[in-house]
């Protein structure tokens, strides 16, 4: 059984005890355990089931590589699926369920799969659920997706209760890991007086050291890291931070360091996760070396772990796997397991080395104290279910046949060690295998490149393929004095500190245990924990022609589950290549990509949640439109009010209304998100001949002039109305959404095409309140406040005439005043300061009752427009539309040599007569017809569809007419006025319309220029 | 004419920093060419302030003006003089190739200060604020988490945000949630 042990335990203090709950059941453990550390403790070596065969798991391992304990933590708000046990710190009150299984963990009904296994083989579901076709999608898959799979996604109405955040940082040199080898290497850099940031993915520092033990500089390790961590905390130019992980390396030395702040501590307040986006000049990675698996058959059954997992869990937490070891290498640093077994009272029955001659003084000292080992040796099948029982034991060299069967509850494999070098490889860092340590390392002389073309990762200790702490210790000094160097601080060679450890025998590269195992073997031996890939698995995709790792990678799914394959990836791959009779460097590895190790959605997103989670743009009168109806409508970043809706009204009544007494008495209207930029210069009257289709450089001071803009392609992308304030000044008004694009439009031609001409642009958009005051009663509603304010600007139709605009005072604001209408009634809009937009609002509305005054929004804007046949880029335009499909060629000048569109309109398809062209629709029954529809033609096209003639771009009721109303476009249609055209719509209906002149109200333009 | 109002008519928070609006502020959008004489002493004669550096406010008796771009400034100078400034800085201009339009109504500012007041910046601007790269007279235009933004930061350790007037209440709230009183980050001081 795994038990607590009376002592050891160097990261748990046993005076705090801590209460938590695991599949509802009340366990306790200490502070400073791991939600791993403490399951064992309280003997629950069975962790969860596995994805496809729902077989029984412990854990595997102590750190982020453990594939098996993921666990469901808390509930409601704060419930999240798939955490990993042992990077979770305990903390009191801490809920975790384990997952994929049903009913429960200790009876899992579909375990039936695992009887089924050799239906289940690598790349079932290509082969298996191929016919009948519908039955994948109604029948295979949903079947599928309830049996495998991890934890349950959290209820889509929680929101997460937690808050995040990012934060910004720069550093000379980034070291990743915070172990002996990131320590020196941190050392070393900063000695330089570069500025270094140390980020440490656990609450401790020091890695492993402490516990595989030896000395640095005569002490124990632990003494030096204490050291070392206060020295390096103590300079200035000197970061450190645990409990922050780097999951990724990108591109230009860009580095993110994923922060966990409260996960052990809930309940403390702020943020729970911080982001940071750090930029480095250069990047130490010192992120260690992960111990791999041996496959063998029975690798998964619980109790079977990681050699030096085993012993962390010993070390620092004081727990033990079992009572009864057995341990199983093909390396010396097992024997260290074995060894800390040994001291904590547990009896090592076994030592099972792989090699024919065993290993170098570890293994003396381990026989020194009596322990039995046995050199050429192998385990065959570890037996048991949900526990260890029993290990059969065979010679290596062979099939698995002449065991012998020894009684044990938990067994510690070594199959070698791979450096970490997934941060190395993310930007491309290259590999070298190394035969004599069998593993890939970072290749110095092929460095991930940044701009300057030269290399900005340094890889340092373990993480570089040292194994020896001396070595370690020399190549991490030597890396951080490099990265300072590189990041353009003089060299500075700074002393290792001395590592000392034992002598080790060389390892020997053990794929397979045994060497030879027959099929019955090799389908119990477990290469991909997470995704349950076996080593048979492997060798089948092989034999079925799976060359390439990357496609043997997707066949199998090995190392494709939320370890990204920590543990299986050199296994896997050395069984690839044996099996394709091929070396390991040849198949090489898959790729290395961020994260190193999940990291939460909540700290991606950051601060950018509830009402930050989008910036909302909002007008001087965005308060007052809120508090009196508004129905909000988005408008790029923009709300605007798409109508004012009175009590007991709905939305359509309010826009009728609207629409009618805007016609009858007065609306107004919240302009104010109207681009406006100002055009200045010399050259501003030619630039802006280009820009538009008309002229607009012999526009008359004072007055106004309504404008197309073409893209060089000769579609129309914007309009707006002209204003020529001053000899070389114009402002120029784009729609709401053409604001910033049209200005970065300008910018561009001015900087990379004309830039010798004599232009400035500005965006003066928000430094006004625009609104139209629409409608019968305009001016009287103005001339009202000029009175009140005992005088103004003179508004009357000859001083300030249709198309133009004079600067004064309105109601004793300054103000400018357009006389423009996009409604076709008396209209004057009147830009004032935005600092008094509200202000200015309230006293027309406060002015205007006697008047009728009444504000509107973006529909009734919409139905006016319409009802006056005005085209609305976005409606009657969508990217493809030009001038001449709206009949706007009155706005398209002659006279110019040139303007942005003029020569695309050339081209013959642009030209083509049977382009659609803006019409009026009438519906004969007077409905409103579906937006967007599809006007039916004679026939078929090639593709059996039925062929179209144009389609609706804008559709509404009428108030007015007291009917539907659309324009559109259509094929011919100007030639075909009064024919009758028929419009399927998607409610099953068809709608015939009459095409007819777009203008369907006043239109001879009368009651706008009074 | 009534009261000029501000975005967020003087709201405040208090946490690691605390984050206030500043209310309104004169500023003008200035372009020309740098390197025109004339140009440099307009900005004198509003101002009271030499050219700012690249990436500087340069801060005069009369106002300050700020690097924009290569050819844009921000003239900062009191509110209730702005239009008068604007007039007389068009006519110093005269002659030049040059655009100055009042922006004072355009835009929302704000101050932080206090002792977390680089880390809540750091948090949503992309930009180095640790105190050896970001010194008082320093101006970054840059974002603030999802708008554009800019600041500098004084002698008295205290920035000064500006943004566009629509989107102050987010860059408010923004900035408040960027002080949450439990989030200091422990790098930087003030």
């Amino acid at each position: 059984m795994s038990t607590r042990l009376a002592k050891q335990g160097r990261l748990i203090d046993r005076n705090k005890q801590i209460e938590f709950t695991f599949n509802g059941k009340r366990m306790t453990g200490y502070a400073g355990d791991t939600l791993a550390s403490a399951l064992l403790a309280n003997d629950q070596m069975m962790v969860g089931r596995s994805f496809k065969y729902h077989r029984p798991r412990g854990l595997v391992a102590a750190g982020s590589e453990e594939p098996n304990a993921l666990m469901q933590l808390g509930s409601g708000d704060r419930y999240e699926p798939n955490q990993r046990a042992t990077t979770t710190e305990l903390f009191s009150g801490l809920s975790a369920k384990s997952q994929n299984h049903w009913p429960n963990l200790e009876f899992d009904v579909l375990a039936i799969n695992n009887k089924l296994g050799r239906f289940l083989t690598a790349g079932f579901y290509y082969k298996m659920f191929m016919y009948p076709r519908a039955a994948w999608k109604h029948v295979y898959e949903p079947i599928i997706r309830a049996s495998a799979g991890l934890g349950k996604a959290p209820d889509k109405e929680t929101k997460d209760a937690d808050t995040y955040e990012h934060f910004y940082f720069f550093a000379d040199v980034v070291v990743v890991g915070g172990g002996v080898a990131g320590l020196q290497a941190a050392k070393a850099a900063a000695a330089s007086g570069a500025k270094v940031l140390v980020l440490e993915q656990n609450a401790y520092w020091g890695g492993r050291a402490p516990v595989d033990g030896g000395t640095i500089d005569g002490e124990a390790p632990e003494a030096w890291i204490e050291k070392t961590r206060a020295e390096l905390a103590a300079m200035d130019n000197v970061t450190l931070r645990d409990r922050c992980m780097a999951s990724g390396v990108y591109d230009h030395g860009y580095v993110l360091g994923y922060e966990r702040l409260t996960d052990h501590a809930p309940g403390q307040g702020g943020p729970r996760h911080r982001l940071w986006r750090i930029r480095a000049k250069q990047i130490v990675t010192a992120t260690g070396a992960i111990e791999r698996p041996l496959s063998f058959a029975g690798n998964d059954v619980p109790g079977v772990m990681l050699a030096a997992s085993m012993r962390d869990y010993v070390v620092n937490w004081g727990v033990t796997p079992g009572r009864k070891v057995v341990v199983a290498t093909n390396n010396d640093d097992a024997y260290r397991t074995a060894l800390v077994l040994h001291e904590a009272g547990c009896d090592v029955v076994r030592i099972l080395d792989a090699r024919n001659n065993g290993g170098g003084d570890l293994m003396e000292e381990a026989r020194q104290k009596g322990i039995r080992v046995e050199c050429g040796r192998a385990i065959a099948k570890v037996s048991g279910g949900k526990r260890v029982k029993k290990v059969a034991i065979c010679a290596q060299n062979g099939t698995g046949g002449a065991q012998e069967e020894i009684e044990a509850d938990a067994v510690a494999m070594s199959g070698g060690w791979s450096p970490v070098v997934h941060l190395w490889s993310h930007c491309g860092g290259k590999l070298n295998w190394d035969d004599a340590q069998a593993h890939f390392r970072p290749d110095a002389a092929r460095p991930p490149l940044g701009d300057n073309g030269k290399g900005f990762v340094v890889a340092a200790g373990s993480a570089d393929g040292e194994m020896a702490l001396g070595p370690v210790l020399v190549n991490a000094s030597a890396a951080g004095s490099k990265a300072a160097e590189d990041a353009g601080f003089p060299a500075k060679t700074v002393a290792a500190a001395a590592g000392v450890d034992s002598v080790e025998a060389p390892m020997e590269a053990v794929w397979l245990m045994p060497a030879q195992a027959d099929i019955g073997l090799r389908m119990k031996s477990w290469l991909d924990y997470q995704n349950d890939v076996k080593v048979s698995d492997v060798q089948l995709a092989a034999r079925e022609g799976y060359e390439s790792v990357e496609h043997t990678k997707r066949y199998t799914t090995l190392g494709m589950a939320t370890d990204q394959g920590k543990l299986s990836n050199i296994n896997g791959l050395a069984i690839l290549a044996d099996s394709l009779n091929s070396e390991i460097p040849q198949v090489g590895t898959t790729t290395f990509r961020p994260p190193y190790h999940p990291i939460s959605m909540g700290v991606i997103g950051g601060e950018a949640r509830g009402d930050i989670f989008q910036p909302v743009r909002k007008t001087p009168m965005y308060e007052w439109n809120d508090t009196n109806g508004a129905d909000w409508e988005p408008v790029g970043h923009w709300r605007r009010p798409f109508a004012y809706v009175n009590k007991g009204e709905s939305v359509h009544d309010a826009v009728n209304r609207e629409v009618k007494n805007t016609r009858e008495n007065l609306g107004l209207l919240d302009a104010s998100t109207l681009g406006k930029l100002v055009v200045k210069g010399p050259d501003a009257g030619r630039f802006l001949d280009m820009m538009y289709t008309n002229m607009m450089s012999t526009l008359k001071i004072g007055k106004c002039r309504y404008g197309l803009m073409c893209s060089e392609n000769g579609f129309l992308m914007d309009d707006g109305v002209v204003a020529r304030i001053d000899e070389d000044t114009w402002l120029c008004h784009t729609t709401t959404g053409g604001a910033e694009s049209i200005h970065g439009h300008m910018e561009e031609w001015l900087q990379t095409e004309w830039w010798d001409w004599k232009v400035y642009v500005a965006n003066v958009t928000e430094q006004f309140a625009q609104i139209a005051v629409v409608g019968p009663n305009a001016r009287k509603v103005l001339e009202k406040l000029n009175t009140a304010a005992g005088g103004g600007m003179d508004l009357s139709k000859e001083a300030l005439p249709f198309m133009e605009w004079r600067d004064g005072k309105i109601g004793g604001y300054d103000a400018r005043a357009y006389r423009i209408s996009f409604s076709g009634e008396l209209s004057y809009e009147i830009a004032v300061p935005a600092s008094q937009g509200l202000a200015f609002w309230n006293a027309i509305m406060e002015a205007g009752k006697e008047f009728g005054v009444m504000p509107y929004g973006t529909e009734t804007l919409h139905i006016l427009r319409a009802e006056k046949g005005f085209i609305m880029i976005g409606d009657e335009t969508d990217g493809t539309v030009i001038p001449q499909d709206l009949n706007l060629q009155w706005a398209l000048s002659k006279k110019k040599e040139d303007y942005l569109g003029k020569r695309a309109h050339l081209r013959s398809h642009m030209a083509d007569p049977d382009r659609w062209k803006l019409v009026g629709l009438e519906t004969v029954d007077g409905s409103v017809l579906p937006d967007g529809a599809y006007a039916l033609g004679e026939g078929i096209n090639a593709n059996g569809q039925k062929n179209v003639i144009g389609r609706v771009t804008s559709t509404y009721f009428s108030a007015t007419l007291d009917r539907g109303i659309a324009m559109g476009l259509v094929k011919h249609g100007p030639d075909r006025m009064g024919e009758v055209i028929t419009f399927p719509g998607t409610d099953g209906k068809t709608y015939e319309a009459k095409i007819v002149d777009p203008v369907f109200y006043d239109k001879d333009g009368e009651k706008q220029n009074v | 004419m009534s009261d000029p109002v501000s975005a967020l008519n003087g709201a405040r928070f208090d946490g690691i920093a605390s984050v206030e609006e500043a209310g309104l502020c004169g500023m003008i959008t200035l372009r020309g060419d740098f390197a025109s004489a004339g140009f440099a002493a307009a900005v004198n004669s509003i101002t009271g302030a030499a050219l700012p550096e690249v990436g500087r406010i340069a801060e005069g008796t009369e106002g300050a003006a700020a690097w924009m771009s290569t050819d844009e400034l921000l003239l900062m100078v009191p509110y209730a003089e702005v239009e008068a400034r604007l007039a007389a800085l068009n006519e110093a201009l005269k002659g030049e190739h040059a655009l100055a339009v009042n922006a004072s109504d355009a835009r929302a500012v704000f101050r932080i200060s206090g002792d977390g007041a680089r880390e809540t910046l750091a948090k949503v601007a992309p930009v180095d604020l640790s105190a050896e790269a970001f010194q008082p007279g320093d101006f970054r235009r840059s974002r603030m988490a999802q708008v554009a933004g800019a600041f500098w930061l004084n002698g008295e350790g205290t920035f000064t945000v500006v943004c566009f007037r629509s989107v102050g209440e987010y860059v408010f709230k923004l900035l408040s949630a960027s002080a949450h009183p439990q989030s200091a980050v422990g790098i930087y001081k003030a």
